[in-house]
């Protein structure tokens, strides 16, 4: 059968899949609609916080920047999954003791303030836009190369379908669809990996093919570190970026994970305290698996590309490069005139340009892997973008139903907020597909700035409100908007403004765009520490509340209303 | 819980950007361990430390009598 066959049949089934679990387990209640009524098993929770949290970027992008960055990709495998560890260790429990649906409310109610809350709104909607961008962009490229449809048609379809089953099922169609979206989207990653694992090294655990021999008995890293050298490249296990950016850009990744606020909303879904510890430790586990496999994917997919093409002759060249050339995202280009592919550091001499946002995509065709694969990979790449997507538009719809709607106008009944909620999820689809149509980047990298923005915004002001009783409303408002503006600003500068500057030269002590998310953090932290001891402590009542979220007993009755 | 962040912070930080130069020599199999740890290991060391987490905090739970249930 054809790949376009095998993906319409692989893609639609899911899909109905998905829609199934969404209406078998529509929300009925409010509470449901936010956070499953909180009577999700941990092991399930696991599940789903992995699956909304591998998005677009972990399950497309990922894998392609490590293939051509080598060594510095690291950033992104310790950062999102060491963030885990901060996320687990010093917030999941805290805030589920503490029993609020979002953190804008925790903020509200620990700063003991509506301009606090509003601020973390502000903050919250500002980083979910940012990243369900992102996720867009992803479901538009897979639908764009597999169904055969320009990319904005992409984007629409996608927009039906997340809109579909986040607004009709709430949390709890989103956990179960999930869940499924988690099998789906590892089961899919995994099968080409071993295919190609075992083609190339023998072994059939792509973790232990990393570090396998190819067929003539060197190391599969040392013959990828020769080839990549000859062609001019940087050795693939040898970093490139600056100690310091390196550094940077590992903890704002970090610490963004850790205050995304989709991924907190998570922690709020299981019974007891002790199933939120729990569910974070499976979470990690399941992502661990993706998350080793995808640099055993990029060493293997560098290697084959350049294996099949470079110094090929443009008549022998594969079947994907042409079918990939119809999406712009690879391109062919005989500068000399010999016939031949030259693929090399020297962009003067180069003659092959590949989109790293296809690599994994384009591996199960790379390695001429049977048509169903292609078509499962397709499938995976879907669920990965739209278990992101409906959990970050669930984020985006309660924090303007409960968080400004509520907070303004206590009366409104549940039904109207349920409608609201209903509402803001549709407008924040239709303008999440204008910025999957007219993206500012690559999918992993807007993603890496929403990472920033969480990180300067929100983790310093949740942690200090945990582990702190002197920190009040003012220092934690002022501490949010400065973090936030001086990231924002940073970011903006060096890639809208003046583009051209975004060199090594011109960063603050050379840290990139994507790594200045922890100075803002650092910058939070400090203002927000000065501030508070300069203006009045926060009132008894609260400082009580702090000390008791510190002691899990009891968090079933906090979560009722 | 110090303890499992200063791992936490000494296998990211440490093993896999500060002393990646370093580690670079010693060679398991077919990879350098700086690499590795940068790669794979660190990401199995974050597991493990979850998990020490959540028998650790259910112990002291109990201890001083504050579980659930």
């Amino acid at each position: 059968m054809e790949i376009l066959t095998w993906t319409y049949i692989l893609v639609g089934f899911t899909f109905a899949l998905y829609i199934g679990i969404a209406i078998w387990s529509r929300a009925a209640s409010t509470k449901e609609f936010y956070t499953a009524g909180g009577g999700v098993s941990p092991l399930a929770n696991g599940m789903a916080t992995a699956a909304d949290w591998m998005s677009a970027a972990s399950f497309i992008s990922m894998a392609g920047i490590i293939a051509f960055a080598g060594y510095d990709g690291s950033v992104y495998l310790m950062g999102w999954t060491g963030g885990y560890v901060l996320l687990a260790l010093l917030l999941a429990p805290y805030l589920r003791k503490f029993g609020k649906f979002t953190v804008p409310d925790f903020v509200g109610d620990r700063y003991y303030s509506k301009g606090a809350k509003v601020v973390a709104v502000i903050c919250a909607l500002f980083v979910s836009f940012t990243y369900v961008a992102g996720q867009m962009r992803g479901v538009g490229i897979v639908f764009s190369r597999y169904l055969e449809v320009p990319i904005e048609w992409g984007v629409i379809i996608g927009m039906c379908i997340v809109f579909f089953y986040a607004v009709l099922g709430g949390m709890k169609g989103i956990t179960y669809t999930q869940v499924a979206q988690y099998c789906v989207l590892i089961f899919a990653y995994m099968v080409p990996a071993i295919f190609i694992s075992m083609q190339l090294t023998g072994n059939p655990i792509p973790q232990l093919g990393l570090g396998g021999e190819v067929a003539d008995g060197t190391a599969l890293l040392d013959k990828l570190d020769g080839v990549l050298a000859e062609l001019g490249f940087n050795e693939y296990t040898e970093g490139r970026k600056g100690l310091v950016d390196v550094l940077m850009i590992t903890l704002a990744l970090m610490v963004g994970t850790a205050g995304l606020p989709h991924v907190i909303v998570r922690f709020f879904t299981v019974p007891r305290v002790k199933d939120a510890r729990l569910s974070a430790g499976y979470a990690l586990i399941f992502i661990a698996i993706l998350y080793t496999t995808a640099p055993a994917i990029a060493a293997f997919g560098i290697y084959n590309t350049i294996d099949s093409t470079s110094e090929t002759a443009l008549e022998d060249l594969p079947p994907w490069i042409s079918t990939w050339q119809k999406t712009d995202l690879i391109q062919v280009d005989d500068k000399n005139g010999d016939g031949k592919i030259q693929y090399v550091a020297d962009a003067e001499a180069n003659e092959l340009t590949i989109d790293r946002d296809i690599m994994v995509l384009a591996s199960p065709e790379i390695a001429q892997l049977p048509n169903w694969v292609v078509g499962l990979v397709a499938a995976g790449a879907m669920a990965a973008a739209l278990s992101t997507a409906a959990g970050l538009l669930l984020v985006i719809s309660t924090s303007v139903s409960r968080d400004l709607f509520k907070t303004f106008q206590p009366e409104i009944s549940e039904k109207k907020e349920l409608r609201i909620a209903r509402i803001s999820a549709a407008c924040a689809v239709i303008i999440a597909g204008y910025f999957g149509v007219n993206p500012p980047g690559f999918v992993a990298q807007v993603v890496a700035f929403a990472f920033g923005l969480a990180a300067a915004s929100f983790f310093p002001v949740i942690i200090m409100g945990i582990f702190s009783t002197r920190i009040n409303k003012e220092g934690a408002i002022v501490g949010m908007i400065t973090g936030m503006l001086f990231t924002a600003g940073y970011i903006v500068y060096f890639k809208f403004i003046s583009p051209e500057l975004n060199t090594a030269e011109n960063w603050l002590f050379g840290i990139s765009p994507e790594g200045i998310g922890s100075i803002g953090m650092f910058i939070n932290f400090l203002i927000c520490g000065i501030v508070s001891h300069l203006t009045p402590p926060p009132p008894q009542s609260v400082r009580d509340m702090i000390s008791d979220i510190r002691v899990p007993r009891g968090a079933g009755k906090a979560t009722k209303f | 819980m110090a303890i499992l962040l200063t791992i936490w912070f000494l296998v990211s930080f440490g093993c896999g950007i500060l002393f990646v130069e370093e580690l670079n020599q010693i060679r398991i199999g077919g990879y350098k361990l700086g690499f590795w740890f940068a790669q794979q290991g660190s990401i199995f060391t974050f597991i493990l430390i979850i998990f020490a987490y959540v028998y650790r905090m259910n112990q002291l739970d109990k201890e001083f009598d504050v579980d659930e249930e």
